[in-house]
């Protein structure tokens, strides 16, 4: 059956942020849906059972499926139409319309157009392929996230004694959940000289199961003809291999955690422009991309390491998706806000000064900094001052920039952090 | 002799404060905490450290292998694996919800295991 049902907002993606943005741009009294290509909503939150989100939103410790969980709950209240098991095939525009076609089992082919779209796809792991190892390609190599999925979704265990290479958040989550499962963790690797996970994972991952932690060291090569059988470790100097420094471990899986990339090959059809730094779209503060009428939020933004921002921007770009559709937003001003000094990347990398609202803005460091004051300035004018004891490029800083004090006639906005 | 100074990373919230202990005579002089529930975990951690566990258990049902589920309440992080082992004897026939209590008085303690997610 060939349907086209017409909307105001279509939401890719039912994670944290689809269903954020869906719920926003429903109570601005949008006609909205959600599309989903898995069978329940919650993306990746449903498999982080482990706990730590929500602290910024609801003052409490949660785990990722109670958190998911409040948030399909408050999309059910308001029966926001979900496509579950659901895959958008392609994207186009039509007129001031965009045109989705999808695939599921029920309907087959079938086609929804909107004024506004939100993209929450999420993002996903950078894999082993894309990391430099020699070697054998065995079974037994394994992203973080697919050794949690088959752990706590499907209840497979995947290794019995395991090496994990990358200290990022999620490789020492898996660190402490393989070990709870009984499989030994022989140690996490990590070519950095330091880890790049948070600190309080470090602690209560690997420290408290005394797993060790190497660091300048990497994963050179695989062994192991059907199944891995062991690795090849390395010390490393400046990414470089250090020759005589090769020790093999005996293990029957290597878990990588080597980095998360935003999913955004939807809308390369539509060439909307992609920032290099964070993968995700060009965006302004309404989270609208460079593209009129498509936006942007969560993982799909850019990697976030709160889920409480995640949601948040999953609020904002609904709720300006809402606005969109119902009146088309005026012409925008958009001048871009530049990353200078010591800024690795700026979220949002535009601001429309036609609006003279508070603006929330994201930034990471591009190294580790102490001591450090951020500016927010354009030529003679200074908009923000603030003194960090400590920035990491691991975490996230979140700062409100009032755009009712910039002038509108200014060209750029910068950003940058400065040692006193 | 020299007082013992101990540092504590708090796990509490991701600012991951490092907090630091020196003993007095019957407390604990703390510092580098930015919050009240920094000092506590602080204290706590070093005389008896104590964890949520976190986790998922078996279940009936095809389209729903496991649920994910978590201790309502702190445990010591020694008898972790001593829980783990009451914990993976579970098998859960209902269509519970977050909330739900999937397992009553773990190792006979005030203690129980909850559901983190709705089947």
């Amino acid at each position: 059956m060939l349907i086209t049902q017409k909307w105001d907002v279509i939401v890719i993606g039912g994670g944290p942020a689809g269903l954020a943005a869906a719920i926003s741009a429903h109570d601005q009294g949008a006609k909205t849906c959600i599309i989903e290509r898995e069978e329940r909503l919650g993306g990746i939150l449903k498999q982080c059972i482990h706990d730590g989100f929500g602290l910024v939103t609801f003052k409490e410790k949660l785990t990722g499926p109670e958190y998911a969980w409040r948030y399909i709950e408050q999309a059910n209240e308001r029966n926001v139409p979900v496509f579950l098991n659901s895959f958008v095939m392609d994207l186009k525009k039509e007129g001031n319309i965009f045109k989705l076609s999808l695939i599921n089992s029920k309907e087959g082919a079938f086609y929804l157009s909107a004024p506004a779209i939100v993209l929450a796809m999420g993002c996903r792991e950078r894999t082993a392929k894309q990391v430099f190892i020699h070697g054998t390609r065995p079974a037994g190599v394994f992203t973080a996230g697919l050794a949690q999925y088959f752990i706590n979704i499907q209840g497979h265990m995947p290794t019995k004694k395991c090496v994990i290479l990358g200290s990022g958040d999620i490789g020492l989550i898996m660190a402490r959940r393989l070990t709870l499962e009984g499989a030994t963790v022989h140690g996490v690797y990590e070519i950095l000289p330091e880890p790049s996970g948070l600190t309080r994972n470090v602690v209560q991952c690997l420290q408290d199961y005394c797993i060790p932690l190497h660091l300048n060291t990497t994963v050179a090569k695989v062994h192991g003809k059907n199944r891995v059988e062991g690795v090849t470790i390395n010390s490393v100097k400046n990414f470089k291999p250090i020759p005589g420094t090769e020790k093999y471990i005996d293990c029957d899986a290597l878990i990588v955690s080597v980095g998360l990339i935003p999913e955004n090959e939807i809308i390369e059809p539509l060439n909307v422009p992609i920032d290099p730094k964070t993968r995700g779209p060009f965006v302004d503060q309404n989270l609208m991309t460079m593209f009129d009428g498509i936006f942007s939020c969560g993982n799909a933004l850019h990697v976030n390491d709160l889920v409480d921002y995640v949601s948040e921007s999953g609020n904002i770009a609904g709720s300006n998706a809402a606005n969109f559709a119902k009146e088309n937003l005026q012409k925008r001003n958009l001048i871009p806000v530049t990353p200078k000094d010591n800024i690795l990347y700026v979220v949002p990398q535009y601001v429309d000064l036609n609006q003279k609202s508070e603006v929330v803005i994201f930034f990471r460091s591009s190294r580790t900094l102490r001591d450090v004051k951020l500016k927010v300035y354009s030529d003679g004018n200074n908009y923000i001052s603030k003194k960090y004891k400590v920035v990491r490029p691991p975490e996230m800083e979140r700062i409100i920039l009032n755009l009712s004090k910039v002038p509108s006639n200014i060209s750029e906005i910068n950003i940058e952090l400065k040692g006193e | 002799m020299g007082k013992k100074l101990v540092i504590v990373t708090c796990i509490t919230c991701p600012q991951s404060c490092a907090i630091e202990l020196v003993k007095t005579k019957d407390d604990y002089e703390v510092s580098g905490n930015k919050c009240k529930k920094g000092k506590e975990y602080a204290i706590q951690e070093v005389t008896n450290p104590m964890r949520s566990i976190t986790t998922t258990v078996k279940t009936i049902f095809k389209d729903f292998p496991r649920l994910p589920v978590k201790t309502d309440k702190e445990i010591p992080l020694n008898d972790t694996f001593l829980f783990m082992e009451e914990i993976n004897s579970v098998l859960v026939k209902e269509r519970l919800k977050p909330g739900d209590i999937v397992l009553k008085g773990i190792r006979n303690m005030d203690i129980n295991l909850v559901a983190t997610f709705g089947l």
